[in-house]
């Protein structure tokens, strides 16, 4: 964990309202581990006041990182106006990320921007010569929001796709695609999205007696596992820091409300 | 001529610090959290996340919301309680050579004395903060320190239980701060900190629903600065024992307000969130002040504020 001054190398629209942040970081770069994520300073001024945090998406060669987001309020807006060239106080890596088990087949379910550290993993799988071997099913509301999807193509992986709407793959949840899938390949599952997709792939997972990583989200101030204020609840009770003890849960841990 | 460094070394009563520049309770963690970005050897003190009797789970998620400025937080003073923070938390904290002090909150008096007789012969504490604001639980907190009486008698309570140095925690949830300041010098207080958050709220109006899980929740941060400045400088007048400011210091000029205006010390702490090195940067800035007006002391510029 470090706190530097990164470089902007670019920051491109993705898809509407989500942009990729490419970043050289070579520090973050070197040291990062898929699920993990880093606090990003926006802006100079006090409003808005805290980082943000943001997975680390993707990392290229020993210096450079991506960051993929989409825009939802004051802070994001801000970043969308930064240029090449510009510098970023950032802090990371930061978090407990994904833990890879190469002796299983893997399968990734992304919701929307649940793709952002995901991608980072299928990275990892493919330089490991086993993307072939690897599923992921991506599910978006509509066609224009499936990230990543001729990417991970690229890298070997195995995609599928949903849209809530219909207009790209099947229509429906990404969790209708994930009966088949683990029935028939009784896969180690890494997943990230929205909290309700997350229980689902949860619960059929623990229904199908499944290893299952899930990624989870939480308001951060500190990101450092100092101010307590992202908890999320455990089944024992616990109130754990997404920060520290996270982002990335045992899917059978977590007490799913 | 060899130009000596500025002494930015202060006194808390007993307590001796190297610089003025403390870490707020509850937003360093129990400074492990830090030692990663922070020299926290370069720290003035490092006063650790609230600690009670027993282990506490804290307030249910969402406990943070960002407001204009400011950060509104509704913890609920989880902790791991007085001795896991012995045994896990107090050996690292041990090895530094800045002194730690320990944040207490009991729900009743005896639970303020029994903390603080359990902390009064371990090794490694340097002083105790007596935690009478916290505005997010139900029992104990800022019960205490609205009442000028209550804090009076957790104030004696606790000096008679320990020989260390006690620094009172102030609410600003009151009508008259300086009341309640001085009745917890009288007390036997060897100083007083404020102030602790505001209490807020705020709304998602799209649900309808209030944005913390509590509903209410304490407002630190940039935002609060001008209150916290103003009680201090109230305070400072009023009370003979030292003031230690604390409320949205976020840059070496921020902590320079507040010794202005009459504090001894200051506490830094949603600026440890925004930018980890805040502390180091407000000492090297305080530093090159002191030099940049020629004076040789910190203690000169306490309450030295023109009006």
């Amino acid at each position: 964990m470090e706190q530097g001054t990164a470089t902007v190398l670019e920051n491109r629209l993705a898809a509407p309202g989500v942009y990729r942040l490419r970043i050289e970081a070579p520090a973050l770069a070197g040291a990062a581990g898929p699920g993990q994520f880093l606090m990003l300073r926006i802006g100079q001024t006090l409003d808005p006041l805290l980082r943000r945090p943001f997975s680390i998406h993707a990392v290229h060669g020993s210096r450079t990182v991506d960051i993929l987001y989409r825009v939802v309020g004051k802070g994001t807006n801000i970043l969308t106006t930064l240029r090449s060239g510009e510098g970023l106080d950032i802090v990371g890596p930061l978090g407990c990320g994904f833990s890879w088990r190469e002796e299983s087949p893997s399968l990734l379910v992304a919701g929307g921007m649940g793709i952002a550290p995901l991608f980072f993993l299928a990275q990892i799988i493919a330089k490991n010569g086993v993307g072939d071997k690897t599923s992921a099913l991506i599910g978006a509301r509509n066609k224009t929001e499936l990230l990543c999807v001729e990417e991970l193509k690229a890298m070997g992986l195995q995609v599928q796709v949903t849209t809530e709407d219909g207009s790209a793959g099947k229509r429906g949840l990404v969790t209708g695609l994930l009966t088949n899938r683990v029935a028939a390949l009784r896969p180690v599952i890494y997943s990230c999205g929205p909290y309700p997709m997350l229980h689902a792939v949860a619960s059929l997972a623990m229904q199908y007696g499944l290893s299952c990583q899930v990624s989870l989200e939480s308001f951060m101030a500190c990101g450092l596992g100092a101010c307590l204020g992202c908890v999320a609840e455990m089944k024992n009770g616990d109130l754990v820091r997404v920060c520290k003890e996270g982002p990335v849960f045992d899917a059978y841990e977590v007490a799913w409300k | 001529m060899k130009k000596t460094n500025p002494d930015l070394s202060v006194r808390i009563g007993l307590l001796r610090l190297q610089n003025p520049v403390l870490t707020a309770s509850g937003t360093f963690g129990y400074g492990q959290e830090y030692a990663g970005l922070v020299d926290l050897n370069r720290l003035g003190g490092i006063i650790v996340k609230g600690l009670s009797l027993n282990p506490r789970p804290g307030n249910m998620p969402p406990r943070t919301v960002e407001t204009p400025c400011g950060l509104l937080n509704a913890i609920g003073l989880q902790n791991v309680g007085v001795e896991n923070f012995i045994a896990d938390k107090l050996p690292f904290l041990r090895k530094l050579s800045v002194p730690v002090i320990v944040n207490i909150l009991g729900q009743d008096i005896k639970e303020y004395r029994k903390l603080a007789e359990r902390l009064s012969n371990v090794e490694g504490i340097a002083a105790l903060e007596v935690n009478i604001s916290c505005p997010n639980v139900k029992k104990g907190g800022v019960v205490f320190g609205t009442d000028y009486k209550a804090a009076a008698r957790v104030t004696r309570a606790v000096r008679a239980a320990v020989r260390l140095p006690i620094i009172i925690k102030l609410s600003p949830n009151v009508t008259d701060i300086v009341s309640i300041a001085r009745a917890v010098e009288e007390a036997g207080a060897d100083a007083v900190s404020l102030i602790n958050t505001l209490t807020g709220m705020a709304i998602d109006v799209e649900a309808r629903r209030p944005k913390l899980h509590n509903v209410t929740g304490g407002l630190s941060g940039p935002a609060i600065k001008p209150v916290a400045l103003r009680m201090v400088w109230q305070v400072a007048g009023a009370v003979n024992i030292p003031v230690i400011g604390c409320g949205g210091i976020m840059t070496a000029a921020d902590a320079l307000e507040f010794l202005l205006a009459g504090a001894s010390a200051v506490q830094v702490g949603t600026a440890n969130f925004v930018n980890p090195r805040a502390t180091m940067e407000i000492i090297s800035g305080i530093e090159e002040y002191l030099a940049r007006h020629d004076l040789k002391d910190i203690k000169s510029l306490v309450g030295s504020l023109i009006l």
